[in-house]
């Protein structure tokens, strides 16, 4: 399907972009801007700090804490410790969307509410934990919730505040509400990322592995990384539910307290998104014995690749059976959606600078459109997400990195329990399943194409200079810098406030938004007439004349 | 129900501020240093923060919104963040030369104690400043007052780091527009024009953050006070501050620093305010009001005499900034609706003594309260025990408008999820008709959605 064309060499758009820089700067950056090479193990630099004042995409630890893992999480009171700007900021702007549940209407549901300690130059100078235990009690007097988080920006680790102190306190004095803290100031590790890892950790620590109740469905397993962002985590359930397969937790779409509580009971962990919650794979296979692989539900052929794995995963015929039927429902109104839109977006170009695996699952979508992705790298990505999960071993842990705590895990001596043997697993690997490993985005990509780390504003204009590309894929900032280029984007962190993209209805949407974008017939009017005509010398004699 | 937790019970809280109806410093700064031409905002602290501000101004504007951000990383949370200041200086002058960079600082910067002032100046000793390029900058920490204070303070570094004083008297008037949309200000420099009355106007976001779309991306796009304009302003006869949380400590130090008298005036919402203004600007800049004003004022004057019947004796809820809400009330009393409940998270106590004074006798019982915990939470909880027929404020009113299905017109910071405000004003008098119009579409089309069949009305 995809496009054989050759790519342009963008060799000498590199040294371009280059050039502008102070030579160290300069330096640093060609590390993170690589070529493809399909062929060679070329490392990409990624996930070390950015550059002071060179307009970057990324944002704080705190935004990969709350705003990311814990934001979906519909019954836990989220309460922000800081001055007020973190908490509004992170208001319902991820578009995480949440069904109350079995409650029906009345189901706990906290989504729309933002909390803050709301931080004054006092608490500042004088230290904010009195504030926080009262505020701790005030939501719990109002709300009951089953659980309170509490999240520190910035300024509290500065000053001293012990968040975990405090809500171990009003844990034990509450008695019935599970309240734990997050060390998550926006200034440690270098992005998102850190953030994802120490929201993973205390999940972990507090929550996961509490309610040992087993699961009643006959295929359980918890999906990974999906954060039901348009309603991604509702397309995918329902696919499960079609092919029998009993979700006991999303971590963290739609998520419950209840939901993470039980999931060390699953058999089996798939990961969506490698970057956010890879952590938690890990330990939770480390200390229950659950296996991971990593699958793909964006696109409809990835969505039919990775409900086989699962089939393959449990060996069973039945279930097996199961998946073909569904994918036999499904796929055949993707792929005719496609092909339908294909008329108007084949051989089109695409670029993709976002996230910490979207950059990765897109490029499947446009693939699927018969577009051809020139150019695409991570806000947040580390080197596995690009290079694969083989070059682990090799990655040097810098300062930023051994800040993050790494939780030292265990074997539960009660609880482990392999699901499946060693032999299996090496047997699903060689049947192609990503088991505990993730390829990356780089073997992905075609030759030549351009792969850049926390990409720069300057970067990006050079970018879209240099490909013309059809189409943008990135965030909120970049929307309008690219379309004031005339170049249409696509968020993919808010979609646009479109979706779902994930499973097949998703790919679906997909396929309908972008064929619609790029057949938008404004783009070609952006000139104003007479300015076009204006380079006719005839006209201007009528003019002057 | 989309805010189901919230009971109609009312319990004092003391530390927790649910549902905030503000936000921090920082986000005013960068949006007062894009109304200076050729400006790069610069955000002193962690990445995150500016990525924030950064979002939520590019999602009220639907334009590009640029700045950058001295990143920093738990190294410089400990030795501070001067070397990232200037690694971030040299770098924006180098790869997008701006012609000046306003830095504001965060939490965090102030937290740690970094002192701008002797940053810049290192900046400029190490000569990380081109020639004839500025640097600008200002305090914004956001334990301390509101988005409000952080626009404020940044107009006072913009009059300390520009204005200048020649000793050439200009024959000019100082505005300071206060945090109004870029329609305001376009609305604004009419108006004066439209007197014939000269003035100097900054900031100015008009022509920066509701751009033209042309095909080709601006970095610093035409609009913007310029730096010559701004640095004249020393030389004015008068200063008129519209809104006194954003714009009197500018006011205040063109007055000490260059001996410019100032006013403080409301921003020009409604019919009463824009009288004021008028008046204001017109004895200023010594010049006769037009009578084009006259048919202006009277168009206004003429909606309301027609639909009064709508409004009279309805009940309004309202949030967002003290400068606009003191004269949307007086606008709402003038209209004989009743001011209601009013919250605004932006501390100051003047604003609650002010309003009370506004309400005395049309709406004496009015529920009134700004600062810590003043915040939507507390505005709906009064809405259910007290319900209106109408409520303002911003974007996130819609989920309380709908729970309680009052009718809900936008106003304020942020409008992040319909267009209009980058390009109607609600200042002066067509201002005022545009208010009117939304207030009206709100509160008729909520009359014919919920009229039966019979009574179902074909003129309104
Ligand atoms: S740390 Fe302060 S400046 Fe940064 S977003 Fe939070 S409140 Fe705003
Ligand atoms: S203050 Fe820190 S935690 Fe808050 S937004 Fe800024 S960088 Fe993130």
């Amino acid at each position: 399907m995809s496009v054989d064309k050759k790519l342009p060499d963008p060799s000498k758009l590199k040294e371009e972009i280059l050039a502008k820089y102070p030579p160290k700067i300069a330096r640093k950056r060609a590390k993170s801007m690589v070529i493809n090479d399909t062929k060679l193990d070329q490392q990409i630099q990624s996930n070390v700090r950015t550059i002071p004042g060179i307009i970057t995409q990324r944002g704080c630890t705190y935004a990969g804490c709350k705003g990311v893992v814990l934001g979906p999480t519909r019954d836990i009171i989220n309460l922000v410790h800081g001055p007020i700007g973190c908490s509004f900021y992170a208001w319902l702007t991820r578009r995480n969307q949440t069904d109350p549940g079995p409650e029906g209407p009345d189901g706990e549901n906290f989504i729309n509410y933002c909390f803050s300690t709301d931080m004054q130059d006092s608490n500042i100078v004088f230290g904010g934990e009195k504030k926080l235990a009262q505020a701790i009690q005030e939501a719990y007097d109002i709300f009951k919730p089953k659980a309170i988080g509490v999240f520190s920006t910035c300024p509290v680790g500065l000053i001293g505040d012990d968040v975990h102190a405090v809500s171990r306190e009003m844990k034990a004095k509450l008695g019935d509400c599970n309240v734990f803290g997050f060390s998550c100031e926006g200034y440690k590790g270098v992005s998102q990322s850190a953030g994802h890892h120490i929201a993973n950790n205390q999940l972990f620590r507090h929550v996961v592995g509490n309610d040992d109740t087993k699961p009643e469905g006959k295929f359980n397993i918890n999906l990974l990384g999906e954060y039901n962002i348009g309603g991604d985590g509702f397309e995918i359930d329902r696919i499960f539910k079609a092919c029998g397969i009993n979700v006991v937790c999303t971590f963290s779409g739609n998520s419950t307290m209840g939901a993470f509580e039980q999931s060390h009971m699953a058999d089996l962990n798939l990961v969506m998104c490698h970057r956010s919650i890879n952590y938690m794979a890990e330990m939770m296979e480390t200390k229950f014995g659950i296996p991971w692989f990593k699958v793909n539900f964006i696109g409809g052929e990835s969505t039919a690749k990775a409900l086989r794995k699962i089939g393959e995963y449990y060996e069973d015929d039945d279930l097996k059976a199961k998946i073909e039927e569904v994918i036999a429902a499904e796929l055949p109104k993707v792929e005719a959606r496609a092909a339908e839109a294909r008329k108007r977006t084949e051989g089109k170009l695409a670029m993709l600078f976002v996230g910490g695996s979207r950059a990765h699952h897109y490029q499947e979508l446009f693939k699927e459109l018969g577009m051809e992705t020139v150019s695409a790298g991570y806000e947040f990505g580390h080197r596995d997400d690009y290079e694969g999960r083989k070059v682990l071993p090799t990655i040097k842990v810098d300062a930023d990195s051994r800040n993050i705590e790494e939780l030292k895990v265990e074997a539960d001596p009660e609880r482990f329990n392999p699901r499946a043997s060693d032999i299996k697993l090496e047997t699903l690997k060689e049947k192609g399943l990503e088991v505990s490993d993730y390829i990356g985005m780089k073997s992905d990509m075609a030759d030549q194409s351009l792969i850049v780390d926390d990409i720069t504003h300057w970067e990006t204009e050079k970018l879209v200079d240099f490909y013309k590309p059809d189409i943008f894929c990135a965030g909120i900032k970049e929307k309008y810098v690219v379309q004031k280029s005339g170049i249409p984007l696509k968020q993919l962190h808010s979609y646009d406030y479109g979706g779902p993209y994930a499973g097949f209805e998703g790919a679906i949407n997909f396929y309908t938004d972008i064929e619609t974008m790029l057949s938008t017939s404004i783009w070609k009017k952006l000139k104003a007439p007479w300015l076009s005509k204006e380079t006719d010398p005839c006209i201007c004699a009528e003019f002057v004349a | 129900m989309l805010l189901r937790h919230t009971p109609k019970e009312i319990k004092e809280r003391k530390a927790l501020t649910i549902n905030p109806a503000k936000t921090c410093q920082p986000v005013g700064a960068m949006y007062a240093a894009l109304g200076v031409h050729g400006c790069l905002p610069h955000s002193h602290g962690s990445q995150g923060c500016c990525s924030y501000h950064r979002s939520v101004l590019t999602r009220h504007y639907k334009d590009p919104v640029m700045a950058g951000t001295s990143s920093f990383t738990e190294g410089s949370s400990v030795f501070g963040g001067q070397a990232n200041l200037l690694q971030a200086l040299a770098n924006m002058f180098t790869i997008y030369d701006p012609d000046l960079v306003a830095i504001h600082s965060t939490c965090l910067s102030e937290t740690i104690g970094d002192d701008l002032n002797q940053i810049v100046s290192k900046a400029i000793e190490d000569g990380k400043v081109p020639e004839g390029k500025n640097v600008i900058y200002c305090n914004t920490p956001s334990y301390i007052g509101s988005h409000i204070t952080g626009f404020s303070n940044m107009c006072t570094g913009i009059v300390k780091g520009l204005a200048k004083h020649t000793g050439e008297a200009k024959d000019q008037v100082n505005i300071l527009p206060g945090w109004v949309e870029p329609s305001d200000m376009r609305e604004i420099k009419r108006i004066a024009a439209e007197m014939t009355a000269k003035i100097v106007m900054y900031p100015d976001t008009s022509d920066v953050v509701d751009s033209p779309q042309t095909g080709e991306f601006q970095m610093y796009p035409d609009g913007g006070a310029t730096v010559e304009d701004i640095a004249s302003s020393g030389d004015s006869i008068k200063t008129l501050a519209l809104g006194s949380w954003a714009s009197e400590d500018a006011a205040k130090l063109l007055d000490s620093q260059f001996k410019v008298p100032y006013e403080v005036l409301d921003i020009p919402v409604g019919l009463s305010a824009t009288d004021r203004f008028v008046e204001a600007l017109a004895n200023a800049a010594k010049v006769e009001v037009p009578a084009s004003f006259v048919s202006e004022r009277g168009r206004l004057v003429d909606v309301i005499t027609d639909m009064s019947q709508y409004l009279y004796g309805k009940k309004v809820a309202l949030f967002g900034d003290p400068d606009q809400l003191i004269p949307l009330t007086e606008f709402l009393l003038d209209l004989d609706m009743i001011p209601t409940h009013i919250v605004s998270g932006t501390p100051g106590k003047k604003f609650t003594k002010k309003i009370l004074e506004l309400c005395a006798e049309k709406a004496p019982n009015v529920n009134v309260k700004n600062g810590a915990q003043a915040d939507i939470f507390q505005l709906h909880q009064w809405m259910k025990n007290e319900p209106v027929d109408l409520m303002l404020g911003n974007t996130y009113g819609k989920y309380i408008a709908r729970d309680e299905d009052v009718p809900f017109v936008r106003y304020g910071f942020p409008i992040i999820d319909r267009i209009g405000h980058s390009y109607f004003p609600t200042v002066g008098y067509t201002g005022g008709i545009r208010l009117l119009e939304k207030m009206l579409g709100a509160i008729m089309d909520k009359i014919d959605r919920d009229a039966d069949d019979t009574q179902f009305e074909l003129v309104m």
